[in-house]
């Protein structure tokens, strides 16, 4: 059989297009209860009283918690990654109380829980909780968080600085000095956000002596595990639910708050307990994305070669350490940042700085998109500076194709071939004839703009000795349960989690080809920690390149132990045996044969086994990569800028991706137009803005622009096959890389088009109005 | 998410209405269509003690002719307007405008009575209504009376509505066929409301324009009409030349409103923009 | 406190108490116990809440409970005929028009509002009639492929 490679249509579509998915939203327990919690309203202050009197006695209402209430019987809720040698604060500091205790650091931040009998009630009396606060200086920016004299956001620092790492390598110095040319620029990628369409939700449930947390979490086995460090209770004890989970994107990696107090507060009053998250909430008190400064040189020789790069990089982290934000500010960032390009010195510096704003945390791409961002921002100011077209420049620097390519970042390419992906551009794109169409347009007055960059992404997370030696206090292997019922039919479970990915169908492509079953014999699935194995969920585009490889491995396991039992009742040895289509049968004589589902029905029953094997017929497999993956594109975008309001429309949107082997082209390729309109919405519409001292101007979809359909072109989309040898499916990953070559596509396709005013450079976002004050503060040329 | 909550009353005329706006006086607001209020209510930045229900009075919800004038129901949807083959015929630029209203859902259900007494600002109808020459009929407790639309908007989210009194009708001249209309929005992506908006109505006659209404809104807290400019096209030549001299005129003398997404000096320029754009499409010029 | 209303829901007559502040999509949701219908923002923004009312698409999300009084409903739960899907069903599987399922019931059934339309509609103007929904997961492409296949479908039968 071959399902993989084939446009497989979901078997997770049918509830959900009924209206039958399950999200947590949708679940009701008997005797629930309804929490609200109140925040802060001031970016930074003290509180000095919080009256919860009114509140308790209003209708309703069970209990009304605060910070003080709990302070000595919960932990608090601290980051999993402690970057080495980067002088990262210690947990006491970038630890979050559950509850704000006598401060408050950010707008949102949670200060009292209001419980009630109903939704109704609890907001009402969320309303009576009256916190009267001392405010302090607050800061907001990067600028103005790093300097000597700036505010702090934490007692017992001397800086704003989270943590500072840098990577170096090569000889910078002498790269720096011998360089045609050394070209410099600031870059601000500017704060957005992940925005899943379903808000968070959860129900805590620790009625009967174990705790269930139903929860909007892409990786509900991290949960348990935060759960038993934050509350004490035993791992054994719990049980974390991710049901349908309506997108993540970042979002529902980190654990809560509120989910952790969701939960003591369960224990405390014996019932079940149900918080659902506004949007505005979801803007002020789950966790933002980008926001980097980044100061950088390149040291360029006249024919286009990059010798060298150095700078350092700000990322804004809010005012604690979410749960992976040490690595986004650092390891995932700047590990990439020479991208796909053969650099011979390398000295970067990135840092994380504090400030009394929401958590930063994992947007699609997860620092990644930032340093792909910077870099190909580079490429054009280089392009431009040295007379080169921006597509050659980029050639001419391309590290060469083959299979585990060193980088002057350490990092080690598992695959990489950028002329096939060049090849396939220009089959599809006619780039020249673009680039004519532009200079005839501008001839006629039309300000016509192409981006065209070059991405790669770290991907498939991920080895875990590799990711261990970095910081991350986890692991990032990946499990599969692969068992066959009495039937011949298959469940398949895995540790990772689909929350629209489509892992319930792509999984049992990978099933049905290895075991030679057919689609619809098999059931994926997940998200429930008293069902599934350890399993570290769904991020970082590892779910088919890593969870795949896990289920595999599995499979192949059950083939191997069936082909056991197959001998045995074919009474041949298993040296003689064969499997193929989902059979088992002699090599000599393909007619004594034995369907797997049969063998898996001796295997379930037991009744004549070969000595030394076990009944039943399935197999658990954890599969830890010996690298991560690397996918690698080029995307291309037009546009056109309409001078006398700043408007862009995109003409032209063209990416091509080579994901290794890509085991549902469907499902790929709508990944890529996902990704790809989640970097365009990141360029001209989303932006998280907060006045100067910390008052979030973007709280709610009305301030916070999602792109709309018809904001959007239609995004062309192809795929080169460089197989990974990382995995033994050959897969890399393609759910961040859209977003990581579109965002800095767009804004690349945008400068250029402002060329002819004299427009080098613009920091995001490219709204009408920067682009409008661009032309026109640029010299008056060209002005209309 | 959960609104505060409020008595319900809903009126089966407009008789019932008045009678209870006047009875409740200002701790109850009136629910038309309730696509503008009931988000207020929901993020509980509008809390009213009492809701008047007046969506099910169906003989406010009509499209008619009258000699040359256009009657419009107050509780005419925005939909009914967009797809209304009388509009498209008399006054085809007040489908364009409704049909840019919001979304398909809003347009559904928000009405037009509803949109103008909530005055917002930046919304569609405001300059179309006021190039248009529209007439509010409003009634209350001491009978029915008719006001311009030109002293109809007072400030923001405030009009001169009396307390007890509600919007049944707008009267809009029909288009002649020498007169020509266009409505252009530049929208915030994230509302659909205007940045800017900009409406005209231009009389022509024999290439020159004989009489123009040119009206502004989103980027100040009323929106108006530039006489100034429209004496200045009196009797000018449709050409681009005129419209680009008109255009220096826009926003003269204005508080511009400005926000971290579109300050005040962006919106300036962006209505001459715009106001050249509209006058471009409403005399079919091409730049 | 609470007022008695009448509604016809994908067919059914039924007879619920809510408070007037009770939101339609809440009605649904949690008397009705239909929660395909679902609820993405507290702004009106994101149509993950549309259902038909009278034949039209509205914002449930965006109405009193009370406002529907007398009304016919059609959620997501009212499109399939037992096991046949309605079209507009069939064609977002077949086109991939959803990843994560949340935004999906809300863009049925405002396609059905469209797919009412006899003429043809071209893409620029299906992706207008679409702003007032909010998809993160599919950059919207597949969702515009989906409602053009159902129409296609539609016409095909019709």
């Amino acid at each position: 059989m071959t399902a993989i490679g084939q446009p497989i249509r979901r078997f997770e579509d049918d509830r959900l297009i009924r209206g039958h998915g399950q999200y947590v939203e949708d679940i009701k327990l008997a005797k629930m209860v309804y929490g609200v919690f109140v925040r802060s309203q001031v970016a930074h202050g003290l509180i000095k009283s919080i009256n919860t009197e009114e509140a308790k006695n209003a209708k309703g209402v069970v209990a009304v918690i605060t910070g003080n209430d709990i302070k000595e019987k919960v932990g608090k809720n601290f980051t999993a990654w402690i970057v080495p040698n980067s002088n990262q604060v210690s947990a006491e500091i970038s630890s979050r109380p559950l509850l704000a205790i006598d401060k408050v650091r950010y707008v949102g931040e949670p200060v009292a829980l209001v419980i009630a009998e109903s939704r109704e009630e609890a907001y009402d009396a969320a309303e009576l909780v009256d916190v009267e606060y001392e405010e302090l200086p607050a800061v907001a920016n990067i600028e103005k968080a790093i300097q000597e004299d700036a505010p702090l956001v934490h007692e017992g620092v001397s800086r704003n600085i989270a943590l500072s790492w840098q990577i170096k390598n090569g000889d910078v110095e002498k790269v720096f000095s011998e360089a045609d040319k050394l070209i410099k620029q600031r870059i601000y990628i500017n704060r957005a956000a992940p925005i899943p369409i379903e808000p968070r939700a959860c129900i805590a449930d620790y009625t009967n002596g174990r705790l269930t947390l139903w929860i909007t979490s892409q990786n509900p086995h991290i949960h348990r595990f935060y759960l038993a460090n934050v509350l004490g209770i035993p791992e054994q004890k719990i049980r974390v639910i991710a049901p349908d989970v309506g997108g993540g994107f970042g979002a529902k990696i980190d654990v809560y708050n509120e989910e952790l107090i969701l939960c003591y507060a369960s224990s405390l009053l014996k019932r079940p307990i149900k918080w659902v998250e506004t949007r505005s909430e979801h803007f002020v008190a789950s966790l933002h994305g980008r926001d980097f400064l980044v100061d950088v040189e390149f040291a360029v020789m006249n024919d286009g070669r990059v010798l060298g790069i150095r700078g350092q990089s700000y990322a804004n982290m809010g005012a604690y350490l979410g749960t992976v934000s040490p690595g986004v500010a650092s390891v995932l960032h700047g590990l990439i940042l020479p991208g796909p390009y053969r650099i011979e010195a390398f000295d970067y510096t990135t840092n994380a700085v504090f400030t009394n704003t929401m958590i930063l945390d994992a947007d699609r791409g997860a620092g990644r998109p930032e340093a792909i961002f910077v870099l190909e921002r580079m490429m054009d100011l280089i392009a431009d500076e040295l007379g080169i077209d921006p597509l050659e420049l980029r050639r001419r620097n391309y590290l060469p194709a083959g299979e585990n390519i060193q980088t002057v970042t350490g990092l080690s390419y598992d695959s990489l071939d950028f002329s096939k992906v060049l090849s396939k551009f220009g089959e599809v794109s006619d780039y020249q004839a673009l680039r004519d169409y532009q200079r005839k347009a501008r001839e006629e007055g039309k300000y016509i703009g192409i981006g065209v960059v070059s991405s790669i992404d770290i991907c498939g997370f991920a080895p875990s000795p590799v990711v261990g030696a970095v910081g991350l206090q986890a692991g990032q292997w990946e499990s599969a349960v692969v068992r066959f019922h009495p039937t011949g039919k298959v469940t398949v479970l895995s540790g990772t989690h689909s929350h629209g990915q489509g892992g319930d169908t792509t999984y049992a492509q990978i099933v049905s080809d290895t075991l030679g079953v057919p689609l619809d014999s098999i059931e994926v699935l997940h998200g429930d920690t008293d069902m599934i194995p350890m399993g570290w969920g769904t991020y970082g585009s590892r779910g088919t390149s890593t969870g795949g490889s896990a289920v595999f491995k599995a499979a192949e396991k059950v083939k191997e132990k069936g082909k056991l039992i197959a001998a045995h009742l074919l009474k041949l040895s298993p040296e003689e045996i064969d499997f193929s289509n989902g059979n088992y049968f002699a090599k000599t004589d393909p007619s004594k044969k034995l369907s797997i589902q049969e063998v898996a029905l001796h295997a379930n029953v037991g009744w004549n086994l070969p000595a030394g094997v076990e009944p039943g017929l399935e197999a658990q497999a954890f599969f830890d990569p010996p690298n991560f993956t690397y996918p690698f594109g080029i995307h291309l975008c037009m546009v056109e800028v309409m001078p006398d309001t700043g408007e862009v429309k995109i003409l032209k949107y063209i990416a091509v991706d080579d994901g290794g082997k890509i085991i549902n082209p469907l499902l790929a390729e709508a990944q890529i137009h996902g990704g790809v309109v989640h970097g365009i919405g990141h360029a001209m519409y989303e932006n998280i803005a907060y006045t100067d001292d910390g008052q979030l101007l973007t709280g709610s979809f009305n301030e916070y622009a999602l792109p709309k359909a018809h904001f959007i072109p239609r995004i062309e989309s192809y795929f080169t096959e460089t197989p990974s040898p990382a995995n033994p499916l050959g897969a890399k990953g393609i759910g961040e890389e859209g977003a990581i070559a579109a965002q800095i596509a767009v804004a690349n396709a945008i400068i250029d088009a402002l060329e002819p005013f004299g427009v080098k450079h613009l920091d995001g976002p490219y709204t009408p109005a920067r682009i409008w004050k661009a032309i026109h503060q640029s010299n008056g040329k060209n002005e209309n | 998410m959960i609104p505060a909550s409020f008595e319900y009353f809903r009126a089966n005329s407009v008789d019932e209405a008045i009678e209870m706006m006047a009875k409740y006086g200002d701790e109850a607001k009136i629910l038309a269509g309730g696509q503008s209020l009931i988000p207020m209510m929901k993020l509980r930045f509008a809390r009213p003690a009492k809701l008047i229900d007046i969506g099910r009075i169906d003989s406010l919800r009509y499209i008619t002719l009258d000699g040359d004038t256009v009657k419009i129901g107050g509780l005419t949807t925005h939909r009914d307007l967009e797809t209304s083959n009388l509009i498209a015929e008399k006054i085809p630029v007040l489908a364009e405008c409704a049909h840019e209203i919001a979304d398909l859902q809003i347009r559904n259900v928000g009405t037009i009575g509803g949109s103008l007494a909530h005055a917002d600002p930046s919304a569609d109808y405001p300059p179309v209504m006021l190039a248009l020459d529209a007439t509010v009929v409003a009634r209350g407790q001491n009978g029915t009376r008719e006001i311009s639309i030109n002293d109809f908007f007072i400030s923001p989210f405030t009009t001169a509505l009396g307390q007890d009194e509600l919007l049944i009708e707008v009267k809009i001249p029909a288009m002649k066929s020498n007169e020509k209309g266009a409505y252009i929005k530049i929208a915030h992506p994230a509302t659909g409301f205007g940045v800017v908006n900009c409406a005209v109505k231009i009389a022509l006659s024999n290439g020159k324009i004989t009489n123009a209404r040119v009206a502004f809104g989103s980027f100040v807290t009323v929106p108006y009409r530039d006489e100034s400019i429209e004496k200045f096209l009196q009797e000018k030549e449709a050409t681009v030349d005129t419209i680009k001299q008109a255009s220096e005129m826009v926003a003269e003398g204005k508080d511009i409103i400005g926000d971290y997404y579109a300050d005040a000096d962006y919106r300036r320029n962006l209505a001459k923009a715009v106001f050249l754009r509209v006058m471009k499409k409403a005399l079919n010029l091409d730049s | 406190m609470k007022q008695t209303i009448n509604l016809k829901v994908n067919g059914e007559a039924c007879q619920i108490d809510v408070e007037p502040r009770t939101l339609l999509v809440y009605a649904i949701r949690e008397i009705l116990n239909l929660t395909g219908t679902h609820v993405g923002c507290d702004t009106s923004s994101c149509g993950a809440c549309t259902v038909l009312m009278n034949g039209k698409a509205v914002k449930s999300c965006t109405l009193f409970a009370v406002q529907a009084d007398g009304c016919e409903i059609t959620t997501v739960e009212g499109l399939a005929k037992q096991d046949e899907l309605h079209p507009i069903q069939q064609s977002f599987k077949e086109k991939h028009g959803l990843q994560c399922g949340f935004c999906t019931p809300g863009m049925m059934m405002l396609a059905c509002e469209i797919l009412q339309a006899s003429e043809e509609m071209s893409e620029e103007n299906l992706r207008k009639l679409l702003k007032g929904n909010l998809c993160r997961c599919t950059g919207y492409q597949n969702i515009v492929d989906s409602i053009a296949d159902a129409k296609a479908r539609m016409t095909a039968v019709a």
